[in-house]
C-alpha cells in the first residue's frame, strides 16, 4: 500500500484499502475559519447532537477576514468564538493567539505524521509534508465530523512525482510545485493524492515541504504527501508531544503514474494570470511592471520565506511605484522576524508589514488590487478577481523574486541584482 | 427526479472565486450570495438566470477553495442544477452535501448549446436536449452518494449514525 492507503486503513479500522473504495474514516483534526466554520455551525446545530465529539479535536480559527475588516466579518467570527465557548473548545484560536491556520497548526506541534486531518478551507492538503493525510472539504463535512469524528472518503489514486538532481540557484518548493502544476494542469491530479519523493525532496527543508503540499490542490489533487525522514522527526520532535506512528509506501505499492522532474532543468518559476498552471520562466517576464507585492499566506509567509525575502532586499529601497505588504503568518513567526531584524529591513526598504491574517490572498482586504492593477505575490491563486477588481492581474511566485522584484518595480529574479 | 429547464454555457476550469467571489464571504446568507453569483465569469449573469435555469460546464467545475457558498449560491439563485464534464473533487462533495443535483456528462457538456431547452432524467441517468432533439448518457451516481441523497443530505445521514450509536 502506499502512505496515503495506510493511513486511510488505519483509521477505518480496515487491514487494507483500495483506490475507488468509499469508506468512513475516524479524524484526528477538524478545522475551520471565520468564513467556513459560521455554516458548520449552523448545519452542526441541524443534527441535534448533545456535544462534539471532542472538544480537543476542533480548531476554530478567524483568520481569513481577522482581525475583524467590517461588521459583517465581526458578525461571523464572533459566531466561532460562542460556539468554542459554548463547546468548551481547546483549539480556538483567538487574534493576538492565532496565525494562518495552515502555518499555525504544524507549528504549534497540532498535526503530526501519520494523522487524519480534515479542514474546511482547501489548503488544509498542507499538513501532508509532516506525512499525514489532510484534505479540504465542505462545511457541512466539518458539521458531520464534529458530530461523528468521522468523515467519509473515497481512497484516491496516487500519482508519484520524483525530483531528482542538482537545484538551480533560488529555485526552491515554490518552484518546483508551480512548474509541476504547469505541467499536468490545474486537473491534472484531480482527485488523487500526489506523493512528492526523490533525492531533491529528502534535501527539501520543512518550510518547501509545507509550500508543496499546499499547492497540491491547486492541480485538484485530494492531498500532497511527503513519507516522514529525519527532516520530519526533526521538525515535529519539538513541537509534538503525543504519541504518533510513521507510515510508509510499501515498495510494491500501486501508483497511477510516476512522474519523474530533472530539476537541473527546473527555472525560477512563475504562474501567470488567471491560473496557477500558467507557468513561465521568471527570466522571461522582465517587461512585466507590477504595482503591489505581496509576502505572505499559507504558502510562503513562513519565517524561511521573510528571511528569504530580508536577503534580498537589506539595504536596499521598494520602487515608488510598488507596495509591498509582508504578512508573517503566525505571531510566532512575527516575533522571530522582529528578533532577527527582518522586520526592520522590511520597513526600512519601505515595505508594509502586517498582523497575521489571509487577508489580500483571497482578496479579503489589507492590499486589494484596483482595475488593471497587478500584483506579484508568493500567494496560491491568481485566478480573475483573487486580490480585488475582476479586471486586476495575480502572478504568483517565490518569496526572492517577490522581494527582488519590489525593487526594481518589474518581474525580476535575484540574479538580475547581482544576488 | 425530472429537471427541466434552460441552459449557461460556461468553459473549463470555472474556479470557487468566478462562482462567488470572495469579497463577499462576509456573510453565508444564501439570498446575499445569489446577488453575485457566477459575477466574476459573467458581470450580467445575477441578472439574467431565471429559476429553474441549468448551468452547463467544461472539466474541473467548481475548482479553487472549499467554499460551500459556492453550491449554495448557485442553489439559492435558483438554479435547478449543474452539468459539467467533470468536477473539481471538493465542489463535488458540497454539492451532495448540500444537495444541489450535479451530473457528470462530456458529452452533453459538448453538444449542448447555451439557451437549449434540457430534461434531465435523474433516475435514469439520461439528459435529453428538447431544442435540437439529441439525447445523452450521464455518468452513473456511486452507490454512497445515492445513499446520501435517499436520506436527504448529509445532515440528514448524519443524524441516522448518531442514532444507531446510541441504540
Amino acid at each position: 500500500m502506499t502512505i496515503t492507503e495506510k493511513i486511510l486503513a488505519a483509521h477505518s479500522s480496515k487491514g487494507r484499502v483500495y483506490p475507488g473504495e468509499l469508506i468512513n474514516a475516524r479524524v484526528d483534526l477538524i478545522l475551520a475559519n471565520d468564513i467556513t466554520a459560521p455554516i458548520a455551525i449552523q448545519e452542526f446545530k441541524k443534527i441535534g447532537a448533545k456535544d462534539v465529539f471532542d472538544r480537543k479535536k476542533i480548531a476554530l480559527i478567524p483568520d481569513h477576514f481577522a482581525p475583524q475588516k467590517d461588521i459583517k466579518a465581526a458578525e461571523q467570527c464572533k459566531i466561532l468564538r460562542d460556539f468554542s465557548g459554548e463547546h468548551k473548545l481547546e483549539l480556538y484560536f483567538e487574534v493576538g493567539r492565532m496565525g494562518v491556520e495552515h502555518a499555525l497548526l504544524p507549528e504549534q506541534g497540532l498535526v503530526a505524521p501519520g494523522e487524519l486531518i480534515i479542514g474546511a478551507d482547501s489548503h488544509t492538503c498542507t499538513y501532508g509534508a509532516l506525512g499525514a493525510f489532510a484534505t479540504g472539504v465542505g462545511s457541512t463535512d466539518v458539521a458531520s465530523a464534529m458530530a461523528i469524528g468521522e468523515c467519509w472518503f473515497k481512497v484516491p489514486e496516487t500519482i508519484k512525482f520524483i525530483y531528482f538532481g542538482k537545484l538551480n540557484k533560488w529555485v526552491g518548493g515554490k518552484d518546483l510545485i508551480l512548474h509541476t502544476i504547469g505541467d499536468i494542469g490545474v486537473d491534472g491530479a484531480l482527485y488523487k493524492a500526489m506523493e512528492f519523493e526523490g533525492e531533491v525532496i529528502r534535501n527539501l527543508p520543512m518550510h518547501g515541504r509545507l509550500t508543496m503540499c499546499n499547492m497540491a490542490i491547486e492541480a485538484g489533487g485530494k492531498s500532497g504527501i511527503i513519507v516522514p525522514d529525519s527532516i520530519t522527526e526533526e521538525y515535529v520532535k519539538e513541537r509534538v508531544k503525543r504519541h504518533y506512528t510513521v507510515y510508509n509506501s510499501d515498495s510494491d505499492a500501486c501508483y497511477e503514474e510516476i512522474r519523474e522532474y530533472d530539476c537541473s532543468k527546473i527555472p525560477i518559476t512563475i504562474s501567470c494570470p488567471h491560473s496557477p498552471a500558467n507557468t513561465k520562466p521568471a527570466s522571461e517576464l522582465s517587461h512585466i511592471w507590477i504595482d503591489q507585492v505581496v509576502i505572505g499566506s499559507c504558502t510562503n509567509g513562513r519565517l524561511e520565506d521573510l528571511r528569504e525575502a530580508a536577503s534580498i532586499i537589506k539595504g536596499k529601497k521598494v520602487n515608488p511605484n510598488v507596495r509591498m505588504i509582508v504578512i508573517p503568518a503566525t505571531q510566532l513567526i512575527y516575533k522571530q522576524a522582529m528578533i532577527e531584524g527582518l522586520i526592520e529591513i522590511f520597513i526600512d526598504a519601505e515595505a508594509v508589514v502586517s498582523t497575521p491574517t489571509c487577508g489580500p490572498c483571497l482578496g479579503g482586504y489589507m492590499g486589494i488590487l484596483s482595475k488593471g492593477e497587478r500584483a506579484l505575490a508568493t500567494t496560491n491563486r491568481n485566478f480573475i478577481g483573487r486580490m480585488g477588481h475582476p479586471e486586476s492581474e495575480v502572478y504568483l511566485c517565490n518569496p526572492a523574486v517577490a522581494a527582488a522584484s519590489a525593487v526594481t518595480g518589474r518581474i525580476t529574479i535575484p540574479q538580475e541584482l547581482g544576488m | 427526479m425530472i429537471l427541466n429547464g434552460k441552459t449557461w454555457k460556461f468553459g473549463n476550469d470555472v474556479d470557487t472565486d468566478a462562482i462567488i467571489p470572495a469579497r463577499y464571504l462576509n456573510t453565508s446568507d444564501p439570498n446575499e450570495l445569489a446577488k453575485h453569483v457566477m459575477e466574476d465569469a459573467d458581470a450580467e449573469f445575477p441578472q439574467k438566470v431565471k429559476k429553474g435555469d441549468i448551468i452547463v460546464a467544461g472539466k474541473n467545475f467548481g475548482c479553487g477553495s472549499s467554499r460551500e457558498h459556492a453550491p449554495i449560491a448557485i442553489k439559492a439563485a435558483g438554479i435547478q442544477g449543474v452539468i459539467a464534464k467533470s468536477f473539481a473533487r471538493i465542489f463535488y462533495r458540497n454539492a451532495f452535501n448540500i444537495g444541489l443535483p450535479i451530473f457528470e456528462s462530456a458529452e452533453a457538456s459538448e453538444k449542448i448549446h447555451e439557451g437549449d431547452i434540457i430534461e434531465i432524467d435523474a433516475d435514469n441517468g439520461i439528459i435529453k436536449n428538447i431544442t435540437k432533439n439529441e439525447q445523452y448518457s450521464v455518468k452513473p451516481i456511486p452507490p454512497f452518494m445515492q445513499e446520501l441523497i435517499a436520506a436527504g443530505g448529509l445532515i440528514e445521514w448524519t443524524k441516522r449514525r448518531l442514532k444507531e450509536r446510541a441504540s
